[in-house]
């Protein structure tokens, strides 16, 4: 038991003191039924809904369990042979390519409109903040299908898009046709960018004026400010902000499947859309949960690395 | 947030002190002006053309402005009993988590347990795991337990989807309340279960309607797991029934279809108006904000 209270004071824990914890414990309440009980409903449906379907992943992996046929009566155990088909099969290295791009350029994308907003938007009058802080966050709101179609009827040969480039005299087109990465990497970014925006934000707010004044008194331009007084103070905002929007990102679905639904052909096919094709369309879900099951080890890395960052901020 | 609205203003007057950077914020605003323009363009489709009585794909004002687009989808098999399944499935997913996360939480928040840790960082790392990668072995358990097309199923699969977040949230909430009055309560012979209703679930209820409105909020805008776990159109909820309507009519009815987006997306609007302002402009929900 010391070891235990000795190991929670390494941590910042509220305003509770060893001392309380000792008498919270020693209360007489017995035994696990004193967690059990309460924890009990949260645990079934985590068990159940969460941690059963990932459990499930691994074992339906390795085997050629189907929708229908004959492989739906008679689940046989394959071993590795999903994860053969999907290293040689050319459309998940597609996918995984695209998925790759996808992420680079939403990323990217969400990381640079989101940092200069909050930046441009530092110091300006609370009317301002307010408007285009409402802007940038109703796109942020909107259900991910309605994004989708709004994206549509902006980009479609009729849309809005083709409609203002008319008047520099460009050529209407399909841009859902002629550029669908960069479509949904577009709708994906104005629908991201108010997260990291709003982390920006306080991240920035927290950074102190008097070393953005010392540095100015120095002679350090606005840039140098910014590049070598601002941004390596923020470094662990930006950080947990980038891990967190890859966790969002890799898993977008909606978006892509209401916009291009994966075409033309397979150009705007990420991974969860293959997964999405192979497993329920096809109705092969023992081939579908291995594209599942490299999604999420592929997220649990990153979820991991997030958790480690937070520990070790905690631990400070 | 009034912390940080204060540096803003005294930023604002170092800004305007400092000769010549006067340029430089009015190019600042023309910045933001566009940027916001930008962001505001692709939504002005929306809510022109759903009032607008000649809508196309291009967002223009309204030659002339009607409702027509609004009364003609209000049947109860378009928007009535869609928006119905889904206040009953994300309000049902809301309640449960919160309750849930309130009973799990506390014996973390107040007990010295040994997987305390353990038990916080998992929750911590399922908060990361990406839903859709789960949903296709989700959809297979469904399929053998015979649960494929079942609302209750579905509201509790939301609700677990939501609840590490919900948990993690709660946490957090209960460890801003002070113990002493607890401590008081234990002296007098007061149960756990008692201090845990009559003492901290009046304090925890503001944190309690947070996490209930993030779950509605994340739930009611969730496309993909409705549109796997349910089958059968009359328990649709409006987040597919929106997108079948987009396929059936999407190329040609313009006005409706913007019309009854319109209609599915403004209670979000409105409940997340409602939990920025709670929580005092912190944006603390954005952590799991996912699609």
């Amino acid at each position: 038991m010391a070891t235990t209270t000795s190991r929670d004071d390494e941590t910042d824990r509220g305003p509770r003191t060893r001392n309380e914890h000792a008498r919270a414990r020693g209360r007489a309440w017995g035994g696990a039924a004193r967690w059990l009980i309460p924890m009990g409903p949260a645990l079934f449906l985590l068990l159940a809904f969460f941690a059963g379907p990932i459990l499930w992943t691994v074992w339906a992996s390795l085997t050629n369990a189907a929708l229908t046929g004959a492989q739906a009566a008679q689940t046989e155990f394959v071993g590795t042979a999903n994860f053969e088909r999907l290293i040689a099969d050319t459309r998940f290295l597609d996918a995984t390519i695209l998925t790759v791009l996808f992420l680079v350029g939403c990323v990217f994308g969400q990381t640079v409109l989101g940092l200069t907003l909050a930046l441009l938007m530092r110091n300006r009058s609370g009317a301002v903040r307010a408007t285009v802080g409402a802007i940038v966050v109703g796109a942020w709101v909107v259900p991910e299908v309605v994004a989708g179609f709004v994206w549509y009827a902006f980009l479609e040969r009729e849309g809005t898009l083709n409609a203002l480039l008319g008047f520099f005299g460009a050529e209407p087109q399909n841009w859902l046709f002629t550029a669908p990465l960069l479509a949904v990497v577009l709708a994906n970014i104005w629908k991201g960018t108010a997260f990291s925006m709003m982390t920006y934000s306080a991240g920035l707010s927290e950074v102190p004026d008097d070393l953005k004044e010392a540095a100015r008194v120095d002679g350090a331009s606005s840039f140098q400010v910014l590049w070598f007084v601002v941004l390596p103070l923020l470094r662990r905002t930006l950080a947990t902000t980038l891990l967190l929007i890859t966790l969002q990102t890799v898993q977008v679905f909606t978006l892509i499947f209401v916009m291009t639904s994966g075409g033309p052909g397979s150009s705007s096919t990420t991974l969860p859309l293959l997964m999405y094709q192979e497993a329920l369309r096809m109705g092969d879900l023992g081939y579908g949960t291995a594209i599942a099951l490299a999604l999420l080890v592929v997220a649990g890395l990153f979820s991991v690395v997030y958790v480690w960052m937070l520990s070790k901020e905690e631990q400070r | 947030m009034s912390g940080e609205r204060r540096g803003g203003r005294t930023g604002a007057r170092m800004v305007v002190s400092a000769p010549g950077r006067v340029a430089g914020a009015f190019l600042t605003y023309v910045v933001l002006g566009g940027l916001a323009l930008v962001f505001l363009l692709p939504l002005l489709w929306m809510v022109f053309a759903s009032v607008d009585s000649e809508p196309s794909l291009r967002a223009g004002l309204p030659t002339s402005l009607t409702l027509d687009h609004f009364t003609a989808i209000m049947t109860p098999e378009i928007v009535y009993r869609p928006i119905w399944n889904s206040i009953v499935t994300c309000a049902g997913a809301a309640v449960i988590t919160a309750f849930c996360s309130m009973l799990a939480a506390y014996p973390l928040s107040r007990y010295n347990l040994r997987f305390r840790k353990p038990f916080l960082y998992s929750v911590l790392f399922a908060t990361g795991l990406p839903i859709t990668a789960i949903m296709v072995p989700v959809y297979g358990m469904f399929v053998q337990a015979d649960l494929l097309n079942s609302l209750t199923a579905t509201t509790l699969f939301l609700a677990a989807s939501t609840l590490p977040f919900g948990i993690w949230l709660t946490k957090n909430f209960i460890d801003g309340i002070p113990i002493a009055l607890e401590e008081a309560a234990w002296v007098d012979g007061a149960s756990a279960w008692q201090s845990l209703r009559y003492l901290v679930a009046p304090l925890l209820a503001p944190g309690l309607a947070v996490v209930g409105i993030f779950t509605l909020v994340t739930t009611w805008g969730n496309f993909f797991v409705p549109f796997i776990l349910l089958t059968s159109p009359e328990k649709m909820p409006a987040a597919v029934r929106v997108f079948t309507f987009f396929g059936q009519y999407g190329s040609v009815r313009y006005g409706e279809l913007a019309a009854y987006s319109l209609l599915y997306t403004l209670p979000v609007v409105a409940l997340y108006m409602v939990v920025s302002r709670a929580m005092g402009g912190r944006f603390a929900l954005g952590g799991a904000m996912k699609g």
